[in-house]
């Protein structure tokens, strides 16, 4: 599914590089997890991903299902079925939630060559999809994240992830912020998308989402780089005894 | 004393400044005296530093490419359809002049009258509001205008009166002035629309009475080349209401000027603007709201889109006199840059002289933002796409000041047309 390999990259602005060699390989179906210290460089890795602007890649390669991510534009990677749930999500005041997640269900599927959805279908599933992680009308009507709380802006993400169905979900520190509830109807949210095609990376700073999502592989990040990767008990490493140990121990 | 002429020839060239025989003949000489006395705008002049009045000054104003395909804006709306024709009234092309609460008569027979009522406002608000700042186009509207309507709403008038001004003339200038009275209680709401002429020129002085509510939505025309210098007068009698809105698209050169008064107690004003540009295109809005009554509301709000050499001017002032207690002032003029030679010039000011006042004001201008394209992107939506939404969301604020959700949205998908054809 998706194939990022050495990739390096660096601040357009100065000469720094963030990404100093990311190799992760994710099969269709699998749920991995990155973990790692604060600036170790995975909100980095998810942006270069997706293609924010203001990075440049000095080096490597990243693939979709075999489509070369890095010669697209932002949406052109997202109708080729790549999503990323924002560690900070973005407000937009003036734009109506609505309008954007009918903008964006319909431009994927213009971009995909499928039918768009017309108004009244595209209301029943967004009612639907908005119930189950229990955002209500009134938040769908307000512009795109302003005056949402913390765990509203996270279950915003969930909800526009539910609507595109991407085949790659990457989630940002999608746990920081949430409270125990909010962080299981999460959890659930994206549970309900896994359906052994689907992949996931989750990238988080705690084992307690892990509870929730069971991850397949474990990866720790570190100054760039994917320093150590294993099964589910990295993770209850890392909770057990922190980053320090496992790093002196790479090192 | 020997009136001394300041280079005013050109702005009165083809108008006739002959005083009419009757009631608006003082008001017509006066306005020509002060005309002459204040001279033609300057470049130097204060008020005239961001935007060069030499354009609006020229004998003839250079030929305006006729018209573009756009479908008359507010026409599905119950109306009182008045059309213009290169500035001159078509009555074959308009309604029946009755309405409901509404009495109706051009300037011209108003004028042919030996006694009006709108001898009280006819010159009057406009030379009021000659102070403290010189507003010569005004004056000389003032002294040559024949075309215009004399409006007086008794009561709740049902159908907006509609004036419509339509071109077929490349070349031709237009002198606009309408009276309007709101009796205590009344309520009115007029349309403008279309480019009208080359130039167009249009002077309304708006007097509400106590308790009345008045509702101005313009749409100025989407010739590229039209040029306009627009003033409204309003004096605002206790606890009435006030509301202008603008829609700019195109034009080579758009003055409007809006000068309002509160006269009486509790009452609110809001004038706002939405203006989009690209090219050869440059927008002024100048504004002047005195507070001289207590517990009064006023808000400017002006949103500018400009892109590929553009200009946007915005100056608004908020004066506060010493009586005017409990003042509530609100001011925000923001442009939205698309591109480097897009050009905003911003000059807000507040003057308060009483204690017990909230006044706030703000002025910005910025490129699109960053983080916001990106987030849209990353959701499937395209680069133009997601330029466009940004734009209209910019642009939302002010058109929320439209009180009534079918012209907003009518409003909304004309500057969504803009957007597609300007990318
Ligand atoms: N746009 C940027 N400008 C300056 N520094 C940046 C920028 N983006 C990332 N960095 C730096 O790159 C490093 C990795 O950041 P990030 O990817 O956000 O880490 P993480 O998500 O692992 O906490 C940090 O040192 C951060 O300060
Ligand atoms: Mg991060």
């Amino acid at each position: 599914m998706l194939n990022i390999k050495n990739l390096k990259a660096s601040l357009e602005e100065e000469d720094k590089q963030i990404l100093k060699g990311v190799d992760l390989t994710i099969n269709a179906g699998e749920v991995h997890a990155i973990m790692g210290p604060n600036g170790s460089g995975k909100s980095t890795t998810s942006y270069v991903v997706a293609g924010k602007g203001g990075y440049v890649v000095d080096e490597g390669s990243v693939t979709l299902d075999g489509q070369d991510l890095l010669n697209m534009e932002p949406d052109e990677r997202a109708a080729a079925g790549l999503f990323l749930a924002f560690q900070y999500p973005v407000e937009i005041p003036g734009v109506g939630n609505m309008t954007f997640l009918r903008t964006a269900v319909n431009s994927q599927r213009k971009a995909r060559g499928e039918e768009e959805l017309n108004a009244a279908a595209f209301l029943k599933l967004v009612r639907e999809k908005a119930k189950a992680l229990k955002i209500d009308a009134e938040m769908l009507k307000r512009p795109v994240n302003v005056g949402f709380s913390g765990g509203e802006k996270k279950r915003n993400e969930i909800l526009q992830m539910a609507m595109l169905e991407p085949k790659m979900c990457i989630l940002d520190e999608t746990d920081s912020g949430l409270d125990v509830d909010a962080m299981k109807l999460v959890a659930e949210g994206v549970n309900a998308l896994r359906d052994g095609k689907r992949s996931f990376l989750v990238i988080t700073h705690y084992q307690r989402l892990l509870d929730h999502i069971k991850p397949d592989f474990v990866h720790i990040m570190s100054d760039g780089k994917i320093v150590k990767s294993g099964g589910p008990e990295l993770a209850l490493e890392v909770e057990n005894n922190g980053y320090a140990d496992l790093l002196n121990e790479v090192a | 004393m020997a009136v001394l002429a300041q280079n005013t020839e050109p702005m009165l060239a083809g108008f006739s400044p002959a005083p009419v025989s009757g009631w608006a003949n003082d008001a017509r000489v006066a306005a020509l005296a002060n005309l002459n006395k204040t001279g033609a705008p300057m470049r130097r002049d204060e008020y005239w530093k961001f935007t060069n009045p030499s354009t609006l000054l020229s004998e003839n104003p250079e030929a305006a490419i006729l018209g573009s395909d756009e479908s008359p804006v507010f026409d599905s709306f119950d109306k009182l359809l008045i059309v213009f024709k290169d500035g001159i009234y078509q009555p074959d092309l308009s309604d029946d002049l009755t309405g409901k609460n509404l009495e109706i008569q051009t300037l011209g027979d108003a004028m042919a009258t030996d006694i009006h009522w709108a001898k009280e406002i006819f010159g009057v608000l406009e030379s009021r509001g000659q102070l403290p700042v010189a507003r010569p186009f005004a004056a000389l509207n003032t002294a040559v205008a024949e075309q215009g309507f004399v409006l007086r709403a008794t009561g709740k008038v049902t159908k907006p009166v509609a004036f419509r001004y339509i071109r077929s003339a490349e070349n031709a200038k237009a002198m606009i002035h309408h009276v309007i009275k709101l009796d205590a209680g009344a309520e009115l709401t007029v349309f403008e629309s279309g480019a009208g002429a080359a130039r167009i020129n249009t002077c309304m002085e708006i007097d509400v009475a106590c308790n009345a509510s008045f509702h101005h939505i313009r749409a100025q025309g989407r010739d590229h080349e039209r040029q306009a210098i627009t003033h409204m007068f309003g004096v605002l009698g206790k606890e009435s209401i006030f509301r202008s809105f603008t829609l700019t698209v195109n034009g080579l050169m758009t003055r409007n000027e809006a000068v309002l008064e509160f006269t009486g107690d509790d009452a609110k004003a809001t004038v706002a603007g939405a203006c989009v540009g690209d090219g050869t295109f440059h927008h002024d809005d100048t504004i002047f709201v005195t507070h001289d009554a207590v517990n009064c509301e006023s808000r400017q709000v002006f949103k500018k889109v400009l892109r590929n050499g553009a200009i946007g001017v915005f100056q608004g002032k908020i004066l506060v006199k010493a009586d005017a207690q409990k003042t509530d002032g609100y001011q925000i003029s923001q442009a939205l840059l698309i591109d480097d030679d897009a050009v905003f010039l911003a000059k807000p000011e507040l003057e308060i002289y009483a204690d017990d006042v909230i006044c706030s004001h703000g002025s910005t201008c910025g490129a699109t933002d960053e983080n916001a394209m990106f987030y849209l992107m990353s959701r499937g939506i395209a680069k133009k796409q997601a330029q466009d939404l940004l734009v209209l969301a910019f642009l939302d604020e002010a058109i929320q000041e439209v009180d009534n959700a079918a012209l907003a949205d009518e409003i909304r998908g004309r500057l969504a047309g803009w957007t597609e054809r300007h990318r």
